[in-house]
């Protein structure tokens, strides 16, 4: 039995996928935090997709994957973060706008020019077959970014996403910090990319925030446990993925969406109350009057 | 412009238009106000109040006219706490460390920081509160977080959004007390709200604002019929009690005295 789970070590794509599995839980867990209460949940849903344009255009064009579909995502985010902060439209319609438009063109330039295989289930619903080692390179980078910003910028944005017009009176620049989160979570989902799938990173960024929401009522704490539980979902996902034969992204969300379940059930009226915060939409604009 | 003659301007707005698109909200409004001031901003809904404390606060640029500060000036903004997401999973502690942004760059607290919340809590009568979820909380207790909050950046000026907003009386006395204190320690406040009484009881100088400011100086002077039918655009009568102008609304008088003769 021992042997048996232990055998997918001997392979170096499993070690590697297993790798870049368990730092993207721990990478969507911490950033999903600042998504979820932050209300930016469509944002990471849409922004998963707005990078498959640049997964389809870089891979037609023979451009590195990650150099391609990064500058189409960062490009995207920061596109999404100021139609978000001008207010002109709703924001989920423009959201809706800039990440389908983006999606469906991948569509279409794999259906005009082909491509259209492997390469093109793995962006949607990811593979470990294709995990190498630029892919632990880079998922490390991210992982650095991201606990770089956490770390050191963590008041402003924790008071960024609680409180952001008080926050922007106490010298914070709720407009850069805004900016850094979505670059940080359009990198967040590039690098997990491969083996989550496009479809299925915003599930792995919603569900570990949501769990630790259920368990805490201390930011503090709800960033360190949505960490560890993402991680721990990655991991366990990716062993499973590879003894059920199933691909690795609906694994790793099944894993976590049953620790999801069996925590709403544990910790009761309780918990649930606590995550009703997290559907909520984001924080009300002060009335004007 | 009234009330800073003795005292250090702290910042003045000088002919001050702005608004959210095409229409001006605040149209040509001069305002000052001076170090220990406490200042009320009133007037009816949609009158450009909050916008008014957004333009002091920085956080909102005039279309027209100046915003002077005095240099280095330390401010600290309270919002409606109806604006306040509840849900957010933040304990008091957490909350009143926030205003400490500029500061320590660990997100961990400092033993000389945590002393300084728990000086600050024990201040406003909430010390045993520090780990408790903001939701956790009364009304007064949610309140004098967000007070903590913005007392722990030491401001000179402390700008407070309808503190007495959805409150009940005893709440509504327990909030004007506290910032009476505050201000009597030294602290300037300007605040917005629809209590007309409670600032008339309470605060010094009232500012009659409607786009415009209407009136600007001490309750008596200000709280007059006159003024009030200018800022509210509805007759009112004042009324004299222990000394201090009660506003009573014109309409609710001549329809009780109509439904008594009615009876």
């Amino acid at each position: 039995m021992i042997d048996e789970l232990l055998r997918p070590f001997d392979f170096e794509f499993f070690r590697n996928g297993l790798i870049v599995a368990t730092m993207a839980g721990a990478l969507c867990g911490a950033i999903g935090v600042y998504v979820v209460l932050k209300g930016m949940s469509y944002i990471g849903h849409g922004l998963s997709h707005a990078i498959f344009g640049g997964f389809a255009a870089s891979s037609l064009l023979g451009v590195n994957f990650l150099l391609g579909a990064g500058v189409w995502g960062v490009a995207s985010a920061l596109m999404i973060n100021a139609v978000t902060r001008r207010r002109v439209i709703g924001s989920d319609a423009a959201i809706g706008v800039i990440t389908t438009a983006s999606f469906a063109l991948g569509l279409a330039l794999f259906a005009l020019f082909g491509g259209v295989g492997g390469s093109f289930d793995a962006a949607l619903f990811g593979s470990i077959l294709g995990v190498g080692t630029e892919d632990v390179i880079a998922i490390f980078v991210v992982c650095l970014l991201a606990a770089s910003l956490i770390f050191l910028r963590y008041r402003a944005l924790l008071f960024t996403t609680f409180d952001p017009e008080v926050a922007d009176v106490a010298g914070v620049n709720t407009a850069r910090m805004d900016a850094l989160l979505t670059v940080v979570l359009a990198g967040s989902i590039l690098a997990t990319m491969q083996v989550l799938g496009v479809t299925l990173i915003a599930a792995v960024l919603v569900i570990p925030a949501a769990v630790a929401r259920m368990l805490t009522n201390s930011f503090a704490r709800m960033l360190q446990l949505a960490t560890v539980i993402g991680s721990v979902c990655g991991f366990v996902g990716m062993n499973l993925s590879y003894h059920l034969d199933i691909q690795s992204g609906p694994t790793i969300v099944l894993t976590a969406a049953t620790l999801f379940a069996a925590v709403f059930v544990v910790t009761g009226a309780t918990g649930r109350r606590r995550a009703a915060g997290i559907t909520a939409p984001a924080p009300l604009a002060v009335r004007a009057d | 412009m009234t009330a800073h003659r003795d005292r250090e301007v702290l910042l003045a707005l000088a002919g001050v238009t702005c608004g959210y698109s095409a229409e001006a909200v605040l149209v040509d409004v001069d305002l000052a106000v001076a170090s220990r001031e406490f200042v009320g901003i009133v007037g009816p809904s949609g009158a450009g109040k909050t916008t008014a404390l957004r333009v002091i606060a920085g956080s909102m640029r005039p279309a027209r006219g100046t915003v002077t500060r005095r240099p280095g000036l330390r401010m600290a903004y309270v919002p409606q706490v109806e604006t306040i997401n509840w849900s957010f999973p933040v304990t008091v502690q957490e909350c009143v460390l926030m205003s400490r942004v500029n500061g320590r760059r660990l997100p961990w607290a400092s033993r000389a920081e945590r002393a300084q919340v728990a000086q600050v809590l024990g201040r406003l009568d909430i010390g045993d509160l520090a780990g408790r979820h903001i939701r956790e909380l009364s009304g007064g207790q949610q309140q004098r977080v967000f007070i903590a909050r913005a007392l722990l950046g030491e401001p000179e000026l402390l700008l407070m959004d309808e503190p007495t907003s959805g409150v009940d009386v005893r709440l509504r006395h327990e909030v004007l007390h506290l910032l009476d204190d505050l201000n009597a320690g030294g602290l300037a406040i300007v605040l917005t709200t629809h209590d007309l009484n409670g600032i008339a009881a309470h605060l010094p100088r009232v500012v009659c604002l409607n786009r415009s400011v209407i009136g600007d100086g001490s309750p008596h002077d200000v709280l007059t019929p006159d003024v009030l039918e200018r800022t509210y655009g509805a007759s009112m009568q004042v009324l004299e009690h222990g000394g201090m102008p009660v506003v009573v609304d014109s309409y609710r008088r001549e329809h009780s005295h109509h439904v008594e003769r009615s009876l």
